[in-house]
C-alpha cells in the first residue's frame, strides 16, 4: 500500500517532447513508473521515447485510460494545461513546472477543485512511492521502501530527510514535494489524512517553511486526527522579516507565518519538532526503532 | 516587484481611480517648476522609495510656497530615509513627488492582496487611514473588514455593501462612490497580477470625494513577462545590488549579519542550513540557493557574492545532489576555487548520487582551504568551527 500512486498508476506527461519534459519523463520511465503517452498540440501522432504523443488530454485519456498527468509546460502555459487535464477527467495532476503566475494558479485550482481533480504543485519535485512509482524530478535512488511517509513544501529537503531515513535502516512509503507558492494543490491536511488511513505507513515526516498557514492548519489537523507518529521541521527559523527566501510562498509578512509560531503549534499538536533537519532521522529512529 | 507611489497613481490614473495631481521630479529646480505647474497655494513633497512610514522618518513635507517646494526637494532629495520598513540602513531617496494639498476630511485605509488560505483577493478596509496597518491589525483586528472575492465571479455589489457597512458609510451618495472606488482597486489589482495594493491613506475630501492618497503597489514576478509596462517601471537603484546580480546568474541571495557564508541547492535546504549552523552555535551570513544546476559557473558566482561580505569567516557549500551527480559538482567546485580567490576556509558536504565519488575528488584535489564534511550536521559543525578559528 501506498498512497496516490503506485506500481499500477497509468500517467501522461504534458509537455512530453521539451526538454525538460523528455529528460525527466525518461528518468521516471527508467524508475518504472507506468508512463503511457503524453500530450504536445500539433505533435499529436509522432511516438516520443517509445510512447504514443497526443494533441489533446482527452485523446490521450481515450487512448490509454490515464489517470494521472505529470505538467512540464512553460509557466505561462501552467493553467491552461491544468484546466485541459481537469476538463479532460484526469484524477491527479502533478504540476512540476516552477514560475507559475498567481493569477492563473487561482482560477485553475478552483477548476480543478470543481471537476474533483487533485493537484499537487505547482513548483515542486513531484510525488513518488518508493521503489514503485516516480512522477516528478526526485533523484528516484534516495528512496527505499519503508512505511515512513513524508510530505515537504522543498524539494531538496524531501530528499534530504528521505535519505537520512532510509540511512538510519527505514524507507519510505510514499513522499510528496507539494511545493512552495502561494497557491498549492493538496496540502499537509490532506496528506497526513491520506497517510493516517495508509496501512503501510507507521509514522511520517512533515517539512514546511516560513510563509502561510497550512503548517497551522496542519498542527490543529494533527491534534484532531492523526494517531500515527509526525516528526515536523520548519525551515527558517533565521530568516529575516519580509524577505523572500527562494520559494514565492517563503516570507515572513507582517509578523505571520514565523518558524517559531509553526514549531510552537506543531509541538503543541504532539508532533516532535526538530530544530535542525539533520535530526530528521534519528527522531525517526527513536519513534520506530522500539 | 515593487514601484514607487507615482508610478502606482500613474497605473490607478489608467482605471481612473482618483488621485491627487502629481508630477515627479529629481531635482529641486524640477520640484519647483512641478509646483508652478500644477498650481494652487499648498503642495505636498513626498521622497519616493520602496518602503512605507516615509511620513513619520521625515519624507513627507507640506509646503505653502513654490521657494519653500525647492527647499524641502533639497533637503529630501539625497537624503538617507529610515522608516521601519526600510532598517536601520535606510534608503537614500532619488525622486520626489509634488502633488497638489488635498482638503482631508477623512482617512480610510483600502488594500488588496491574496489570501492564501482562501486562495482569492482579499480587498481589506478600515477607518484607521494613516496608521501602521500591521499595528491596527494586531491591536484592534475588528476596525479591519476583509471581503475576500472570488475572481470566478469578480467584484459584486454585496463585496461592496459588506465594504461601506463595514466601515460605516451611510450616505447612499457616498456608499455609491466608495463602492465604485474599491471596485476599480479591485480591477487594477487584477488586470496588473498585483500581489499588493495598499491606499494608506484613502481620504474623503470636504466635497465628499474618496482620492487614494498613497499609492503602494508590488506584482507577481511571475507574471512580469506579460506585462512590458510594468517591467519598465523598475528602479533598480531600489534593489539590493548584491541579489540584484545573483539573480541575473539564476542564484537567489538574500544578505544576513552573521558569519558563516552558505551555498545550498534549493530554498528549503538553504533555510534548513542556516538553521542546523545557527542551532549549532554559528550565524549564517547569507540566504543563497544556487538552484537545481549547481555547475563551476554558478558556484564560482556564488562564491564571489558571499566573499564581497567581509564578515564571512567559512563558506558552507552543502548540496544533495539529485539528478546533477555530485562528482560533477565536486569537479564544479574545484573549477571554481581556481577560478575565484576563497581566502576563507570553505566545507563541502555532497550528499545523494555518487556522493562517494565526489569526496574522493575533493579529498585527492587536497585544496588549501577546503574542508569534507560527511553529512549536513558535520558540516554545520565544521563550518562553525573554522568561522571561531578553530
Amino acid at each position: 500500500m501506498s498512497i496516490l500512486v503506485d506500481r499500477d498508476t497509468k500517467v501522461i506527461v504534458q509537455g512530453f517532447t521539451g526538454k525538460e519534459g523528455t529528460f525527466h519523463a525518461e528518468q521516471c520511465l527508467n524508475y518504472g513508473t507506468l508512463i503511457v503517452g503524453g500530450v504536445t498540440p500539433n505533435k499529436g501522432g509522432q511516438t516520443h521515447l517509445g510512447k504514443p504523443v497526443f494533441n489533446t488530454v482527452k485523446e490521450a485519456i481515450a487512448a490509454t485510460n490515464a489517470t494521472v498527468s505529470m505538467i512540464f509546460v512553460p509557466p505561462a502555459f501552467v493553467g491552461d494545461a491544468v484546466m485541459e487535464a481537469a476538463d479532460a477527467g484526469i484524477e491527479l495532476a502533478v504540476i512540476i513546472t516552477e514560475g507559475a503566475p498567481v493569477k492563473d494558479m487561482q482560477s485553475a485550482k478552483a477548476y480543478a477543485v470543481k471537476h474533483n481533480m487533485k493537484t499537487i504543485g505547482p513548483n515542486c519535485p513531484g510525488i513518488i512511492t518508493a521503489e514503485e512509482c516516480k512522477i516528478g524530478i526526485m533523484p528516484g535512488m534516495v528512496f527505499k521502501k519503508g512505511n515512513v511517509g513524508l510530505i515537504s513544501k522543498s524539494g531538496t529537503l524531501t530528499y534530504e530527510g528521505a535519505n537520512q531515513v532510509c540511512n538510519e535502516g527505514f524507507g519510505i512509503s510514499t513522499a510528496v514535494g507539494i511545493g512552495g507558492d502561494p497557491i498549492i494543490g493538496l496540502s499537509y491536511k490532506q496528506l497526513l489524512a491520506m497517510f493516517e488511513e495508509d496501512p503501510q505507513t507507521k509514522a511520517i515526516v512533515m517539512i514546511g517553511e516560513i510563509g502561510g498557514d497550512l503548517e497551522i492548519q496542519a498542527a490543529k489537523y494533527i491534534k484532531e486526527n492523526i494517531t500515527k507518529p509526525v516528526v515536523a521541521f520548519i525551515a527558517g527559523q533565521t530568516a529575516p522579516k519580509g524577505k523572500r527566501m527562494g520559494h514565492a510562498g517563503a516570507i515572513i509578512s507582517g509578523g505571520a507565518g514565523t518558524a517559531k509560531e509553526k514549531m510552537d503549534a506543531l509541538k503543541e499538536a504532539g508532533a516532535e519538532v526538530v530544530v535542525s533537519p539533520a535530526d530528521i532521522g534519528k527522531a525517526i529512529a527513536k519513534i520506530l526503532g522500539s | 516587484m515593487n514601484i514607487h507611489e507615482y508610478q502606482a497613481k500613474q497605473i490607478f490614473a489608467k482605471y481612473n481611480v482618483p488621485t491627487p495631481r502629481g508630477i515627479v521630479a529629481n531635482t529641486p529646480d524640477q520640484a519647483a517648476a512641478n509646483a508652478a505647474e500644477l498650481g494652487g497655494s499648498v503642495w505636498v513633497v513626498k521622497a519616493q522609495i520602496h518602503a512605507g512610514g516615509r511620513g513619520l522618518g521625515g519624507g513627507v513635507k507640506l509646503a505653502h510656497s513654490i521657494e519653500e517646494v525647492r527647499q524641502l526637494a533639497s533637503e529630501i532629495l539625497g537624503m538617507n530615509l529610515v522608516t521601519h520598513q526600510t532598517g536601520p540602513q535606510g534608503r537614500r531617496v532619488h525622486k520626489v513627488y509634488i502633488e497638489e494639498g488635498a482638503d482631508i476630511k477623512d482617512e480610510f485605509y483600502l488594500g488588496v492582496v491574496l489570501d492564501r488560505a482562501k486562495e482569492m483577493p482579499v480587498i481589506m478596509a478600515s477607518t484607521e487611514g494613516g496608521m501602521e496597518i500591521e499595528k491596527v491589525a494586531q491591536e484592534t483586528p475588528d476596525k479591519i473588514i476583509k471581503v475576500a472575492v472570488d475572481p470566478t465571479i469578480g467584484f459584486q455589489g454585496f463585496h461592496g455593501r459588506e465594504l461601506v457597512y463595514g466601515l460605516g458609510i451611510t450616505d447612499p451618495a457616498q456608499q455609491k462612490k466608495f463602492i465604485n472606488f474599491a471596485s476599480k482597486v479591485y480591477t487594477v489589482y487584477m488586470d496588473n497580477d498585483a500581489e499588493l495594493i495598499e491606499i494608506n491613506p484613502l481620504i474623503k475630501t470636504g466635497s465628499g470625494d474618496f482620492l487614494a492618497l498613497d499609492g503602494k503597489m508590488s506584482f507577481d514576478d511571475s507574471a512580469l513577462g506579460r506585462h512590458p509596462e510594468i517591467e519598465d517601471m523598475r528602479d533598480i537603484s531600489e534593489e539590493d545590488p548584491d541579489e540584484r546580480e545573483a539573480s541575473q546568474y539564476g542564484l537567489s541571495y538574500v544578505s544576513l549579519d552573521g558569519e558563516i557564508g552558505c551555498m545550498v541547492n534549493g530554498a528549503g535546504l538553504a533555510m534548513g542550513t542556516m538553521d542546523t549552523i545557527n542551532y549549532m552555535g554559528g550565524t549564517p551570513a547569507n540566504f543563497l540557493d544556487v538552484g537545481g544546476k549547481a555547475n563551476a559557473q554558478t558556484v564560482a558566482k556564488g562564491f564571489e557574492i558571499i566573499l564581497k561580505n567581509s564578515n564571512v569567516k567559512a563558506i558552507f557549500v552543502n548540496i544533495f545532489g539529485g539528478i546533477v551527480r555530485c562528482d560533477r559538482i565536486a569537479n564544479g567546485i574545484l573549477e571554481a576555487t581556481t577560478m575565484v580567490d576563497v581566502h576563507v576556509p570553505v566545507i563541502v558536504r555532497l550528499d545523494g548520487t555518487n556522493a562517494n565519488e565526489a569526496s574522493e575528488i575533493l579529498a585527492n584535489a587536497k585544496i588549501k582551504n577546503v574542508i569534507v564534511a560527511n553529512d549536513l550536521a558535520d558540516g554545520a559543525a565544521k563550518a562553525v568551527a573554522a568561522a571561531k578559528g578553530e
